[in-house]
Order: C-alpha cells, then sequence, then structure tokens
C-alpha cells in the first residue's frame, strides 16, 4: 500500500498500469484525455504489455476493444461525453455478444449548448445497452471501482463503466491510497476466456445474423445476465473488501438508521451531502442519505431496504432525461418503492446541469423542503436545483 | 462544516503557475501526513487570462466537492488582479492576504479597504523570480510566503517535499531549474513582510 497524491484521471491511469491489459484502443476526449495520454506513457515507457491501439475515433475504440475481447483479450479504454455517444451503437454490440470491457469514464454533459464540465448525461445516455454502470465519489472510489470492475465484467459476461465526474473529480488532486502492482495483478487474475474467435480447436461464430428464431432469446439470456450482476458484484466486492480493507456494496446507506427524511444521489457530490446530513443531525434532525454505487444493474432490494423507514425522499439527479415527467434516477426510485406497503413521498431534485456548481446550502434546501412537505406544504414532484429560472 | 478545514484560493494570470503552486502545496501536505484537494478553475484559459487554484486541507479525509467559497487564506500571484478581480470576496476575519507586490502590506491595505480582522502579507515575488530563477514564475517564492505566514506546514518539510517534486517535474532539464526554484521559496520565506 502507498499514499499518493492523484486525481480521478491519474488514478484511473495508475489502475490500468497496475491492471496491464492486453490490448487499449483509445481515442483523446476532454477531460478524459489525460487517461489515455497517462497510459500511453505507460506503454512507451515499457511499464505494460499492452497493445496500445491509437484509433481515429471513439467508435473505432469501441469496436476495436469489442473484437480484441471477442479474441479472448482483457480490453479497457477511456472516454467522456460526446466520446461515450459516439460509442454508443458499438456499446450494445459488446453487450449483446457478452463480451467482458471496461471504460473508466468521465461523467462530463452532452452537447448542445456545449460544455465540458460534469453531469451525467453522457453516461444515462448509455443506460439501456446492457453495460454496467459504477458511480465514483472521489479518486480513491473511482480508483477501487476501475481495478474491481475487470474482475465483475470477466465474471458477469457484461461489460462495465466506471464513472467520476468531469473536473471536480478527475482533475481533482487528492489522497488516495494505492494498492501494491502485484496485489492488484494477484486480486484480478488471469483472464481465462471460454470462447475465442482465435481457438481453432474450438471454432466459434461471432455476430452471425439473429432473426425472429433467436434474437430473443439471446436478449433475455443478456437481461437475466444483468439480474444476476448483483450478486457477481457483491462477490467480488466482499474479496476486496475482506483483501483490502475497503468494502463497498451497490449502495451506501450514510446514517440511514432512524433517517425521516433522506436524499438519494450518484457520484461526487455525495461527498458534499454527507457533510449537510452531519451538520444537520448536530442539531438534532432525522436525515440520511443512500449513494448508488450501481445504477446497473438496479439494486432494488438494497434501495428498498435502505429507505424502508425514510417517509419524505429528495432523488438528486445530475441529468435531465426530457422525460417530461422526472429525471432517471427518480423514476427509478419511485418505480423500485411503488412495491412497499409504507409509501413514502417521493420528489426529484434535477441539479449540477454543465458543471454547475452544487453546494452544502443547495442540499440544505432539500432536506428543508422535505421538511416543509412533512408540516402540510404542498412541493412541486420535479424540482430543479440552482437554477435561474 | 467541519472546522478544521482549511481552504485556500490562488489567484493569477494564466501561464503564472496558480494550478502548480496549488498542486504543489497539497501534495506536500500529503507528505505530512494529511488529507487534501488541489484543483483549479477551468474556465476559457488562455495564457495572462486571470485564472484561480485551490486548497483543501485536513487532518480528516475532504468529502466536500463542491467550489471553494469562503477560504482562509488568498494569494495574489499578479498585483494587476486587484484592479480587476474582488481577490477579497469570501475572505473572512482571521483570514489572510498575499499578495505578489513591492508595494507595503499597509499600502494595499489602503487600496483594496481590507477588512482589519484580515492579515496582509506582501512580497516581491516576481523580482525574487527574475533573481534567481530569471523567468517572472512568481509560484514558487508564493509557497514560500505561504509557510511563512501559515503554520499548516512544516517549513522545512514542505521544502523537502517540493524539492522532491520538482526533480520530477523537471525530469530531463537541468539540475540548477529546481535549485533556483529552491532559492526562490528560501529568498520569499525571509522577504515576506507584514505590518507592524
Amino acid at each position: 500500500m502507498k499514499v499518493a497524491a492523484k486525481t480521478a484521471n491519474e488514478a484511473m491511469a495508475e489502475a490500468m498500469r497496475q491492471i496491464n491489459p492486453d490490448v487499449v484502443a483509445a481515442y483523446p476526449i476532454t477531460p478524459s484525455t489525460e487517461i489515455v495520454q497517462i497510459f500511453s506513457q505507460f506503454v512507451a515507457d515499457g511499464l505494460v504489455d499492452t497493445e496500445f491501439v491509437p484509433v481515429e475515433s471513439e467508435h473505432s475504440a469501441a469496436s476495436a476493444c469489442t473484437a480484441a475481447a471477442a479474441a479472448g483479450a482483457r480490453v479497457m479504454t477511456a472516454t467522456a461525453s460526446q466520446g461515450l455517444a459516439l460509442m454508443n451503437e458499438v456499446l450494445f454490440v459488446t453487450a449483446g455478444l457478452r463480451l467482458p470491457m471496461v471504460i473508466c469514464e468521465i461523467a462530463r454533459t452532452l452537447s448542445a449548448p456545449i460544455n465540458i464540465h460534469c453531469d451525467h448525461s453522457d453516461t444515462m445516455d448509455q443506460r439501456d445497452t446492457g453495460w454496467m454502470q459504477f458511480y465514483a465519489e472521489d479518486s480513491q472510489e473511482a480508483y477501487d471501482l476501475v481495478i474491481q470492475a475487470v474482475k465483475i465484467t470477466e465474471e458477469a459476461f457484461l461489460p462495465a463503466m466506471v464513472s467520476a465526474d468531469a473536473f471536480i473529480l478527475s482533475h481533482s488532486l487528492q489522497r488516495i491510497e494505492m494498492l501494491d502492482d502485484k496485489d492488484v495483478q494477484n486480486f484480478i487474475g488471469e483472464h481465462k476466456t471460454p470462447f475465442s474467435i482465435l481457438d481453432t480447436d474450438k471454432p466459434i461464430t461471432v455476430g452471425p445474423l439473429d432473426l425472429q428464431d433467436y434474437y430473443f432469446e439471446h436478449k433475455r439470456s443478456e437481461a437475466q445476465a444483468m439480474r444476476d450482476a448483483g450478486k457477481v458484484i457483491e462477490k467480488v466486492f466482499s474479496d476486496f473488501g475482506k483483501k483490502f480493507g475497503r468494502k463497498y456494496n451497490l449502495i451506501e446507506e450514510y446514517k440511514m438508521k432512524d433517517a425521516k427524511r433522506a436524499i438519494v444521489l450518484m457520484g461526487s457530490t455525495a461527498g458534499t451531502a454527507k457533510e449537510v446530513v452531519d451538520t444537520l443531525r448536530a442539531d438534532g434532525e432525522k436525515v440520511g442519505l443512500v449513494k448508488v454505487f450501481a445504477f446497473r444493474p438496479w439494486p432494488t432490494e438494497e434501495v428498498n431496504q435502505a429507505l424502508k423507514n425514510a417517509e419524505y425522499i429528495g432523488v438528486m439527479d445530475r441529468a435531465e432525461g426530457m422525460s417530461g415527467f422526472g429525471a432517471p434516477l427518480f423514476t427509478e426510485i419511485r418505480s423500485s418503492l411503488y412495491d412497499e406497503n409504507k409509501n413514502p413521498d417521493i420528489y426529484g431534485y434535477v441539479y449540477g446541469l454543465g458543471g454547475r456548481d452544487t453546494t452544502p446550502g443547495d442540499i440544505k434546501k432539500v432536506f428543508d423542503d422535505l421538511k416543509k412537505v412533512e408540516n402540510g406544504k404542498k412541493l412541486d414532484r420535479n424540482n430543479y436545483l440552482g437554477v435561474r429560472e | 462544516m467541519a472546522k478544521d478545514l482549511i481552504e485556500i484560493r490562488w489567484h493569477g494570470r494564466g501561464g503564472q503557475g496558480a494550478k502548480t503552486a496549488a498542486l504543489l502545496f497539497g501534495e506536500a501536505a500529503i507528505d505530512t501526513g494529511m488529507y487534501i484537494q488541489a484543483f483549479p478553475e477551468y474556465g476559457p484559459e488562455r495564457t495572462g487570462a486571470p485564472v484561480s487554484a485551490f486548497n483543501r486541507l485536513s487532518k480528516k479525509p475532504i468529502r466536500l466537492h463542491s467550489g471553494v467559497d469562503s477560504p482562509a487564506i488568498v494569494l495574489v500571484l499578479d498585483p494587476s488582479l486587484l484592479n480587476t478581480v474582488d481577490v477579497l470576496e469570501g475572505l473572512g476575519k482571521g483570514g489572510i492576504l498575499i499578495v505578489n507586490t513591492p508595494d507595503s502590506p499597509g499600502d494595499i491595505r489602503k487600496k483594496l479597504s481590507v477588512d482589519p480582522g484580515i492579515e496582509v502579507y506582501t512580497l516581491d515575488a516576481s523580482k525574487i523570480a527574475m533573481d534567481t530563477i530569471g523567468l517572472n514564475k512568481p509560484n514558487t517564492p508564493m509557497l514560500g510566503a505561504l509557510a511563512k505566514v501559515s503554520d499548516i506546514l512544516d517549513y522545512k518539510k514542505m521544502l523537502k517535499s517540493i524539492e522532491h517534486k520538482l526533480k520530477i517535474k523537471f525530469r530531463g532539464k537541468p539540475e540548477e531549474i529546481v535549485t533556483k526554484n529552491m532559492e526562490a521559496i528560501k529568498t520569499a520565506h525571509e522577504k515576506t513582510k507584514g505590518e507592524g
């Protein structure tokens, strides 16, 4: 173990070096460029054995990685925003072929208007691709989740993206604890693939036409893999926790035990929100928060268990969703809790679009709103935090 | 918010090294066992345009990920910014202002109408940088000033850490770049002046 100062970009690049993937095909895009830049230096310095493919677009990056994964390689890439959007077509292919792959993703908003800063629009745009999604609160989590994602993706036969917030994490230097190179290698183990297009003794066909007769069954089994992935993730998180002392769960509960009012959110703002919970708790207020690590697969049981005593819930989304109703996390939470005996009152808050700063005061406003509801005041079902109306 | 949290804001112009100074100070703090954040404000960056960078330092893990709006210490790397940027924004009683200028702390206090509860320090960091490094790079001298007026880091430990980081940063370049920067920090540490 070594203490180091790393931005999330640096931390993820270091994780990639320690993982030493077989193939990395990548194309740079702000604010994830540094991940690829630092990693390509590792390649040039001979610190990794990786075949580095400097492709001409993110579409090609995803295609080259997917093809290499089909040949049995351990593959990784990094991207953000428009880059992830350009990968979209191929991401369905990676997942549909049930191939393991990890993307180090920096959560940046999508055009238009053009903006390089943080929100979760880019990953929300990919939520139906069949990729697992993990959201980090800080550099440490980004580093830990990338290492664990390698094992998860190979055991779940589904690809995974680990997301860290643009600039807030990608370019903020923080203290992290890095594992020893050999511990990372021992943890992830050797990548063994049951099928490979290069295995001439056991020839397979990858990507043939699959019409009315079998397409549905293949999609059904892919859906089942996503349903079963939660157990795989928990097992890997548990192994990691036992070995290295940092235990992750599908969700993190913070002071939820007797919390009457709760907020649910993902990513870096969860840290800011914990400070607000502590301040309000010091004043005797029964508040708590739930941070979602794994948005895909969606952890219904864990979310319902964590929120079972909460009566007023504010769900904070860093993406609009443009549904005309609620944003993505809000609709998931509300839908999950629908079957519970107690029907909590749930409100949506879209916040921080395009990197708008989300302050402790903004988060306190959510808790204050929920208190007003408790006292009989009416509140719109869906709200915006920190926007000029 | 947590009272043991120290927040610092650096004002500079693109190219003067405000971000590098924040990173070096943050890394030095990690070497003494502290938790830190060091981050610049990303906007349309151009050489010469006003930029800012920030530090958070604490003995405990830092969870805040919002912007720094009430710093305890503000450092100004370019005196011309005093006319265009509100460098005192959010700086409260007990705060510290450090300015790179040939002017005295009293002059700066008068010019900006600084609250009596805020301490003002000045040094001619540009001259120190020109005399030692040979370039107007006031960022490393400002680190010397910061070490002098605050007790966040042990000065000797900070010097050792920064020397180590500069050796890595300037790997492949003449070693005198590191020596000259270290001299700049030490000279600034001596020459930083307060009032009275």
